[in-house]
């Protein structure tokens, strides 16, 4: 089992999403963050008050899989939110030592895999 | 300039009508701003400041076109179709009423360019999201020009529906027909949103569009109560037929929202109030109260079956005002052919008062008008799209026209960001930071 987090564009988000979904992965968590990477920096002025807006609004994805869906998920993360330029965002993934569906108990591999998969 | 006070003896002052026309002028100017508040709500929370300044720029652009020369086009006498050069830079635009008036003719310019500002501010809600800025600049200025002062020239001025007896009291033709028909133009040549159809877009703040409706309302009494130039009995009518009518098309759209949606919603409130507005536009200095509030309950089902309709289609005329105004006017303008009663207007009566004539009359505007409109503005936004890009880039898109064509956010946190002043120690900007918004690497 890996958790596959990926910090990708907002406005790249629905994109992802429907790659997520046509790549079959089911079950996601997805929120609003701030981060910087490599970008360049934006330039915002108000009533002439120069600001250089360092973080870059992102949105970040995680996602709990089971081994054989780490490569689906993460092709499908970066068909949804590349766009060729810098700022595209990043994809990490981490070993995931247990899991567990509140619902029903089930753990690890049982709690990853979607109802009805 | 002014060699005319012993001609102009005819017409004197009134200086009751001149205060009215006075606060009328400044209602109307404030409905601009309105709109754009309207506007502002119904859009994403990445586009409301360039969807505001859609409408802010229409003040700027059409004042000035107006007192260059789109007065002069829609007012001086001319031939049918258009005017001619007489008022061009306000020449002989003075103090001295026109002929029948008792405003002073300046008064009477500046009431006339509220008209014009609005309705240019009006067509942006067909291309909000995605048109060009610069594009958008342009554009307003040629359309305040050839199409709003063609039109005005046709029902206000001496043009040819207003000497042929076509009656439109405060803009059913020039205002609502023009911009609603002009909008389809616009948004079939601009083109949809390259996310319409495929994702929700939902407005982001609807409580902004329930306060710039309210806010047009409020304009809209020196809009239609203004359009009599006086302070007499048609004007009186006007005003207060602003009121029931729209009260009128509230009740029956709610009625419409519970039946199709089993809910009153709110933006579909704000919608109704627009509705109700435009539709008593031509006719309220020419029907009686009681008939005010049947075109109010009539006027919701056209309008509100076609925004119904419209967003099942691929049209993304975003802001719907081919049906709020467009439709809306065309309804009002042949409800007077129908329900003018000289009893109440002291002109003409309609149909169901023994003149048949005057539905002619009516329905004549109603096809004339639209086709006109239409027509022009799709040629015009064709022609100007040969010469200039009318579309932001997808890219742009996606980010949102507010960061990328005003380098400002409507709801910044603040959070990340640096300030870049001498006193901060930070010498020059970071020049790259343009590069990345433009997307011109």
């Amino acid at each position: 089992m890996k958790l596959v987090i990926g910090i990708v564009r907002p406005e790249k988000a629905n994109d992802v999403l429907e790659a997520l979904y046509r790549a079959e992965v089911r079950g996601l968590s997805m929120s609003p963050v701030q981060g910087h990477g490599g970008e360049l920096d934006r330039v915002e002025t108000y009533r002439g008050t120069t600001v250089q807006v360092g973080l870059a609004d992102k949105v970040r994805f995680e996602i709990a899989v089971s081994d054989d869906f780490v490569e689906a998920t993460i092709t499908a993360l970066v068909a949804g939110a590349r766009t060729g330029e810098v700022g595209d965002g990043k994809i990490w993934v981490l070993p995931l030592e247990r899991a567990v569906r509140i619902r029903t108990g089930e753990t690890d591999q049982g709690a990853v895999t979607p109802v009805g998969a | 300039m002014s060699s005319v006070p012993i001609l102009a003896q005819v017409s004197e002052i009134d200086t009751g009508d001149t205060a009215w026309m006075l606060a009328a002028t400044a209602l109307v100017l404030l409905m601009t701003p309105a709109l754009g508040l309207f506007y502002a709500g119904l859009v994403r929370a990445k586009n409301p400041l360039n969807t505001f300044m859609m409408c802010v720029a229409a003040i700027a652009v059409a004042a000035v076109t107006w007192a260059v020369i789109g007065y002069s086009f829609a007012f001086s006498e001319g031939n049918d179709i258009i005017g001619g050069f007489d008022y061009a830079f306000l020449k002989d635009v003075t103090l001295v009423p026109r002929e029948g008036s008792t405003i002073p003719h300046l008064l009477f310019f500046a009431f006339q360019a509220t008209f014009c500002i609005i309705t240019t501010a009006l067509i942006s809600g067909a291309v909000v999201e995605r048109m060009r800025f610069s594009a958008f600049l342009v554009f307003a200025a040629l359309w305040s020009i050839l199409v709003y002062s063609v039109l005005a020239h046709w029902a206000f001025g001496p043009g040819w529906l207003f000497n042929g007896g076509t009656l439109d009291f405060a803009g059913g033709v020039a205002v609502e027909m023009g911009s609603g028909f002009s909008a389809l133009a616009a948004a079939l040549v601009v083109g949809a949103r390259k996310d319409y159809g495929r994702l929700a877009l939902l407005p982001h703040n609807a409580v902004y569009v329930l306060v710039g409706a309210g806010l047009l309302w409020f304009g809209w009494f020196g809009f239609n109560g203004g359009s009599g130039f006086n302070t007499g009995s048609n004007s009186v009518l006007a005003f207060t037929n602003t009121l029931l009518t729209p009260a009128c098309t509230l009740l029956v759209w709610f009625l419409l929202d519970a039946w199709r949606g089993r809910r009153v919603t709110a933006i579909g409130a704000a919608t109704a109030i627009i509705v109700g507005c435009v539709g008593i536009t031509p006719a309220g200095g020419f029907i009686s109260p009681g008939y005010a509030m049947l075109l109010g309950a009539l006027v919701a089902l056209p309008c509100y079956a076609l925004i119904a309709y419209r967003t099942r289609t691929r049209v993304d005329e975003t802001l719907d005002v081919l049906a709020a105004h467009g439709l809306a006017g065309f309804t009002g303008i042949l409800f007077i052919g129908f329900f003018a009663q000289a009893s109440w207007n002291g002109i003409s009566d309609g149909l169901f008062f023994g003149n048949a004539a005057q539905l002619g009359d009516q329905a004549l505007a109603a096809i004339a008008v639209p086709a006109y409109a239409f027509g022009a503005t799709y040629v015009l936004l064709k022609a100007l799209g040969a010469l200039m890009p009318l579309r932001a880039s997808d890219r742009e898109e996606s980010l949102g026209l507010d960061v990328v064509y005003h380098g400002e956010e409507a709801y910044p946190t603040g959070e990340g960001a640096i300030l870049v002043s001498p006193e901060a120690g930070i010498e020059e900007p970071v020049p790259v930071a343009n590069v990345d918004v433009s997307g011109k690497t």
